[in-house]
């Protein structure tokens, strides 16, 4: 039963990944490239680039598109059903812990703990996406002469519009695709 | 949760939204979640985001998927999580399906690289621009340890490679111990 396996095999990337999309890249190899036949290594790496090129999580990605080519419009509602149920249930449980018990005096430590930790893991995820657009690689090369002025320009006047005018995330965003194929198709 | 109605239909349009806009990766969706929801809707405090962030990432799934989880939940109980789970399953759900029919055309496509590019550098200076919020109210705090735990988990995350979940209970720990001893010199003082 096809639906079935899509189901057992995207709940179990979903269970199985954490701390992010690049995480869960091997565990997606491994169910849909080497435990069932269901793509080739190439459609896989072709997969892969798709996912980060379009919004969404890439487990979500990749669940949708291995849905369609196994079994059409179903296949890809069910991978992806799979693919949320563990978080639902995981998360879910842990809000409900959260919102209950985040007034005691030791999970407010807990917390406090916590959030300098979690914007450390922002800014480090925003350090590789930067130096993907500087020097398209996750870390800083040796060589800095490989920097995209492009880029650079964008990031800097992105910046200023969101630090000197607040303008929204989203507008600065689709500005900044603008002038990426401004730029790119000029120089 | 708020007495009033939660709004099913605003919290779906905007996780909707934001789904449709999160490109490169799962932190992208927290600084956007934070605009709309703390700054914006009023819906979730500051401090609550970071923790909500936290539990995200901390469990297992897309981080976008269970920040989103969460967020429902908060603003709408059990069918508000399902609410924000279906607004952020279905842009990529719409998208990968189109997509699929023509993939190779679009991953060879000169033009939506471009666009990429460029969307790229605009989303590093958006987590850049939360980040530096960030970084400034923790400044504000006028603590110590919380600028230890920021710097050391940086290095951990960024130079070590140590895995997240690690660095989530090594940190909770820390902030649980360093409770508790406050809590006794109080005791010892008064």
């Amino acid at each position: 039963m096809i639906y079935l396996e899509l189901l057992w095999s995207f709940f179990q990337i979903g269970l199985f990944s954490i701390g992010g999309g690049y995480a869960a890249m091997p565990l997606i190899q491994h169910q849909v490239v080497d435990v069932h036949p269901w793509l080739t290594m190439t459609q896989f790496t072709d997969i892969m680039t798709i996912a980060e090129m379009t919004p969404g999580p890439i487990a979500i990605n990749s669940a949708t598109f291995v849905g369609i080519q196994v079994a059409g419009l179903p296949g890809a509602v069910i991978a992806t059903v799979g693919c949320v149920l563990p978080s639902c249930v995981i998360v879910l449980t842990l809000a409900y812990v959260y919102y209950h018990f985040r007034g005691l005096t030791l999970v407010q430590g807990v917390l406090a703990g916590l959030r300098p930790a979690v914007v450390a893991m922002i800014a480090s995820a925003g350090l590789s996406i930067i130096c993907m657009a500087f020097f398209g690689e996750r870390n800083l090369p040796a060589n800095l002469e490989t920097v995209d002025l492009a880029a650079v320009g964008i990031f800097a006047v992105c910046l200023f519009c969101l630090r000197k005018w607040k303008l929204h995330p989203i507008a600065v965003m689709a500005g900044a695709g603008a002038a990426g194929l401004l730029l790119y198709s000029i120089f | 949760m708020d007495n009033q109605k939660p709004d099913y239909w605003k919290l779906f349009i905007s996780t909707f939204e934001l789904s449709a806009c999160t490109f490169g990766g799962g932190f992208v969706i927290i600084p956007l979640m934070r605009k709309k929801f703390v700054d914006e809707l009023h819906w979730i405090e500051e401090q609550e985001m970071l923790d909500l962030t936290a539990i995200a990432q901390s469990s297992p799934g897309a981080i976008a998927v269970n920040a989103s989880i969460l967020v429902g939940y908060r603003v709408g109980g059990a069918l508000g999580a399902l609410t924000t789970v279906l607004g952020t399953v279905l842009p990529p759900l719409v998208i990968i399906s189109l997509i699929s029919l023509c993939y190779t055309a679009v991953r060879d496509s000169a033009v939506v690289s471009m666009v990429m590019a460029g969307m790229l550098a605009g989303v590093g200076a958006v987590i850049c621009d939360v980040v530096l919020n960030m970084l400034k109210s923790l400044v504000e705090t006028k603590r110590v340890l919380p600028l230890a735990i920021l710097v050391l988990a940086f290095a951990a995350v960024r130079f070590w490679g140590v895995n997240i979940v690690v660095i989530i209970l090594v940190c909770g720990t820390v902030g649980a111990a360093d409770t508790l001893l406050r809590m006794k010199k109080e005791a010892v003082q008064s």
